[in-house]
């Protein structure tokens, strides 16, 4: 079973990572053009820009997650691929808990080696680089499986992908909110607890993603 | 061939608004075959995606041993890979496959992309998929759509094969099939 969920994984890496055109490319090329923009929109106020660079990255993060999230699910169930998993006795649960580490690896570890640039362009020093690179690590998990769920659910539906990017952002508030709240509340020394509170929001989204997703392909199905 | 049947108990099925059919009974044990006839929309399709366990049926079971494969309209290969790639996902998911894909015809194509090949292509390529599943139990969607004469033979022959190594077989079609032993199901009869 396992061997079996590792060639799932490679597939999906391959797919999802070096897919070309549709890989993990465009949403770091997506998230070096907006912290490029942001000093040309606002001037070239280098305090401010430090000061607010942290939350324009997490921004831009959120956003780059949502634009793989329509070849996700929703080629895969055109194709029969979960069917022809199904009947080898694969579940939905195991195939999108795989899914989720997937889509995590192709834009997570990316992001997170783009907001090194990107940091710089924003003028933003050390100290708050890590704090941003530690509440990515700690959120981008949630926004991974939060845009699976929402890839399941939206699969089949007319429009699904625009759906889908609209009903990821409110629910990504409170990742948003804990992961960048932890660079403003780290100048009184209490960073900490933000990036705790988005680590408990991935997990939570982690542990329903297999079961929401799976849920949804079997729903999708009957309709 | 392990033990394998598949047994249809009472089924019934529904679309919508629309019950498509009920009170449909079957028994298939080792080595049978049984084609599902029928017009457009009388619910071929359904039947075998709730004989699969896909589609939950509105009432009745379905009992059955051996694990199945499924051929219809969806070939579940990656458009953008080259077909030989395609088809070894399946083989490292099924195990290796047996002599029987060169019969397929699919040697010459290997290098070309799976999105690049005809219909017909196409569907030999789920059939090669399907012989490597090394599955007991075969459900056959519209398995002659899109293949050219000699294409339908071979379809018939390697599930006439199936059927004779102790397999399981049920196609659902609306085209008439030359097979030996092969048992038909009107399915217009149990419509509502």
């Amino acid at each position: 079973m396992s061997a079996r969920l590792w060639t799932i994984l490679r597939r999906d890496l391959a797919r999802l990572v070096l897919g070309g055109r549709s890989g993990a490319l465009l949403p770091v090329l997506f998230f070096l053009a907006v912290a490029m923009l942001y000093p040309f929109a606002v001037g070239p106020d280098a305090p401010m820009l430090a000061k607010t660079g942290g939350g324009v990255i997490w921004v831009a993060a959120l956003l780059a997650a949502i634009l793989p999230l329509d070849r996700l699910i929703e080629p895969d169930i055109e194709a029969g691929f979960f069917d022809q998993w199904t009947l080898r006795g694969i579940s939905e649960e195991a195939v999108i808990a795989v899914r989720v580490l997937a889509h995590w690896l192709s834009f997570g570890p990316p992001l997170m080696l783009a907001t090194i640039p990107a940091a710089a362009l924003l003028g933003i020093d050390a100290y708050a680089l890590r704090t941003i690179e530690l509440g990515l690590l700690a959120g981008t998990p949630g926004l991974a499986a939060l845009g699976v769920i929402i890839a399941c659910m939206t699969s089949g539906l007319r429009g699904g992908a625009a759906l889908a990017g609209l009903l990821v952002i409110p629910l990504a508030v409170p990742l948003l909110i804990f992961g960048a709240g932890s660079l403003a509340s780290n100048a009184s020394g209490s960073g900490e607890n933000g990036l705790a509170l988005a680590a408990a929001c991935s997990l939570v989204l982690i542990a329903i993603a297999p079961f929401a997703g799976g849920a949804a392909i079997r729903a999708a199905r009957e309709g | 061939m392990q033990e394998c049947r598949i047994a249809a108990v009472d089924l019934a099925c529904r679309r919508g608004e629309r019950v498509l059919f009920s009170g449909l009974s079957f028994q298939l044990g080792p080595g049978e075959a049984l084609q599902i006839t029928g017009p457009n929309g009388v619910g071929k399709s359904s039947l075998l995606r709730i004989l699969c366990g896909l589609l939950r049926p509105l009432a009745g079971s379905v009992e059955h041993e051996g694990e199945i494969g499924l051929i219809d309209e969806s070939h579940a290969l990656d458009m953008a890979l080259p077909l030989g790639k395609a088809l070894a996902f399946w083989q490292r998911i099924d195990g290796p496959a047996d002599d029987r894909l060169a019969r397929l015809g699919l040697a010459d194509l290997l290098d070309i992309p799976v999105g690049y090949l005809s219909t017909g292509q196409k569907k030999r390529a789920a059939l090669a998929r399907l012989i490597g599943q090394n599955a007991p139990v075969w459900l056959l969607d519209e398995p002659l759509n899109g293949l050219d004469a000699q294409g339908a033979e071979l379809v018939q022959e390697l599930a006439e094969e199936h059927c004779r190594a102790g397999g399981v077989c049920v196609i659902a079609s609306h085209q008439p099939l030359a097979m030996q032993g092969l048992r038909s199901l009107a399915l217009a009869e149990f419509e509502q």
